[in-house]
């Protein structure tokens, strides 16, 4: 039994009177992933914005990193946390370049404070250099090398899909949400992001998958959970969720 | 040859104020109309000290900084934090605030009649009185200006200011603390503004309110816009063609009434025919529109 890296216990949110989570709770080991599927609608990508921050959970619920409380913390904080995420709407700064993209993902950069613009140049200069050094690393090894210097807006939308992978890479976050990172992509940029998602646990980071390709995370994920209108209806091995006759009836209404 | 070292001087005094809220407008895409509320702040808080503490140039210099920076921090801290729509709303209302204190408050700003015989400054012990004289330091304030956004805007400070303006989910999901850089660029851009007036209140040796009108915040915008949101010399560009073509408005000898209407109509039609036909200026990166025309 590994150690739990992410917990989420009881989390409700509401908007407007619809329940988008409703008394959720689930727990990511160090080293998992954990798939996360479900009809529309059923609260999933809620769930990805209440952990990162981006939206307030209702009272009672929690979120914890490495058992410490993270409950409600702004998301630039959580990011600092050791969190990573991409999301189901492609966010890049797509007038960017390709590299710059993933040097803004570096975390606690001695550049990004005003006062290192002006003094201290040795020292930021050399970080950034080494940052660089690494982004064009992580951009070789995801083939995207040669797009390094055009606008993001440029790229594919598989290539931008995985170039939302690289920026949580670059984060060297332990956690890592994705949501839908292989929806509407081409078969071999599929293979692609989710050789390089397997890939991840051997670096030590644990990962939480949003998908709808039910075959993706079949192959993909050492644990699923299964949500509905919220709530979790059911949990486990992918085997042991997909013969779940709860799961069956559920997809079947 | 005064005449011409004249616009050369409020070229300068523009470039001042056009790129420092460049740096707010067009690399973190704030719309600020509060720009001539700062620019009015520095050149008070020169004069004032000037007239009654007799006090050095570089000194009132500071101080106007300082202070315009402190209110700039006023201004942006609640305001920053909630939503850009409000953002602007605050700096009107800030912009309106600070005229509406210089035009009543006669005891302290002199009120309408301004204050008349600001001394010529002594730097180092030179006193500046020529214009040649006026058009160094300006120059030295322009270069210093220009410096500094240079090296805010090729710095991974500034590439976070450029993924701010266009997505700030993004910049706060890559652990961006996006309210405070929002704050640090307007307090710097207040700041700077600041220096501006200063410059032109000496250099005019007499301020009023009538300088530091909402309608001042929306020519340096033009400027701004004009001459290419987003990049470094662009502002530059705005500046030389704002301020040089209603001069030559002067040449073609119509009168003065007519002249002056003349300038309004025109800054107008530029607008305009900049938004439509080339909405990024003439050396901007950055189209001047509504975030969510951009998606």
């Amino acid at each position: 039994m590994s150690d739990t890296v992410l917990n989420v216990n009881n989390l409700s949110k509401s908007f407007d009177g619809i329940r988008a989570l409703a008394d959720f709770s689930c727990e990511l080991r160090q080293g998992d992933v954990l798939g996360l599927i479900g009809p529309n609608g059923a609260g999933k990508t809620t769930l990805f914005n209440v952990v990162t921050g981006f939206i307030a959970p209702d009272e009672g619920g929690k979120v914890l990193i490495e058992g410490s409380d993270v409950t409600g913390l702004a998301s630039y904080k959580l990011a600092n946390r050791g969190i990573a995420r991409t999301f189901q709407d492609l966010r890049l700064i797509r007038q960017l370049s390709v590299l710059d993209n993933v040097l803004l993902s570096f975390r606690d950069q001695p550049g990004e404070r005003l006062w290192n613009a002006f003094f201290q140049w040795r020292k930021t200069r050399q970080r950034e250099a080494a940052n660089r050094r690494e982004a064009t690393r992580l951009l070789e090894e995801a083939g995207l090398a040669e797009k390094a210097n055009d606008p993001a807006e440029n790229l594919s939308y598989g290539q931008q899909k995985l170039l939302s992978l690289v920026c949580c890479l670059a984060a060297k976050a332990e956690v890592l949400l994705l949501d839908e990172p292989v929806a509407g992509i081409a078969p071999e940029m599929r293979e692609k992001i989710l050789a390089i998602i397997r890939d991840l646990p051997a670096q030590g980071k644990s990962v939480i998958l949003i998908e709808h390709d039910l075959d993706a995370v079949m192959q993909t994920c050492d644990r699923v959970v299964f949500m509905d209108a919220g709530a979790k209806i059911s949990e486990g091995t992918p085997e042991e969720v997909r013969n779940d006759p709860k799961v069956i009836e559920a997809y079947i209404n | 040859m005064e005449y011409l070292l004249h616009i050369l001087i409020l070229i300068g005094i523009y470039v001042i104020l056009s790129v420092s809220i460049n740096l707010i407008v067009g690399y973190t895409g704030l719309l600020s109309i509060a720009h001539a509320a700062f620019y009015g702040v520095g050149a008070y808080v020169a004069a004032l000290m000037a007239l009654s503490l007799h006090s050095p140039f570089l000194v009132n210099t500071a101080c106007a900084v300082v202070l315009s920076g402190v209110l700039g921090a006023l201004v942006g801290i609640p305001s920053l934090r909630i939503r850009d729509d409000y953002f602007v709303i605050a700096t009107f209302a800030f912009q309106i605030i600070t005229f509406s204190v210089l035009n009543n408050w006669v005891s302290l700003t002199g009120g309408p009649m301004g204050l008349p015989g600001i001394p010529q400054p002594t730097i180092f012990g030179l006193q500046v009185s020529s214009h040649v004289g006026f058009l160094l330091l300006v120059g030295v304030f322009c270069a210093l200006t220009l410096w500094v956004t240079h090296r805010i805007v090729r710095s991974p400070f500034g590439r976070v200011l450029k993924a701010i303006r266009e997505d700030e989910v993004f910049a706060q999901a890559a652990g961006k603390n996006v309210a405070a850089y929002k704050v640090l660029v307007f307090v710097i851009g207040a700041g700077v503004a600041a220096v501006a007036g200063v410059m032109y209140a000496y250099y005019i040796s007499f301020i009023d309110p009538t300088s530091f009108t909402v309608m001042e915040s929306i020519f340096i915008i033009s400027i701004v816009i004009i001459g290419g949101a987003g990049s470094l010399w662009g502002p530059v560009v705005g500046a030389v063609v704002l301020v040089v073509l209603p001069e030559l408005l002067r040449f073609i000898g119509l009168p003065n009434a007519v002249a002056a209407n003349l300038r309004q109509m025109i800054y107008g039609g530029l607008l305009v025919a900049f938004m439509m036909w080339r909405p990024r200026g003439f050396l901007g990166e950055y189209a001047f529109q509504g975030k969510e025309a951009r998606g």
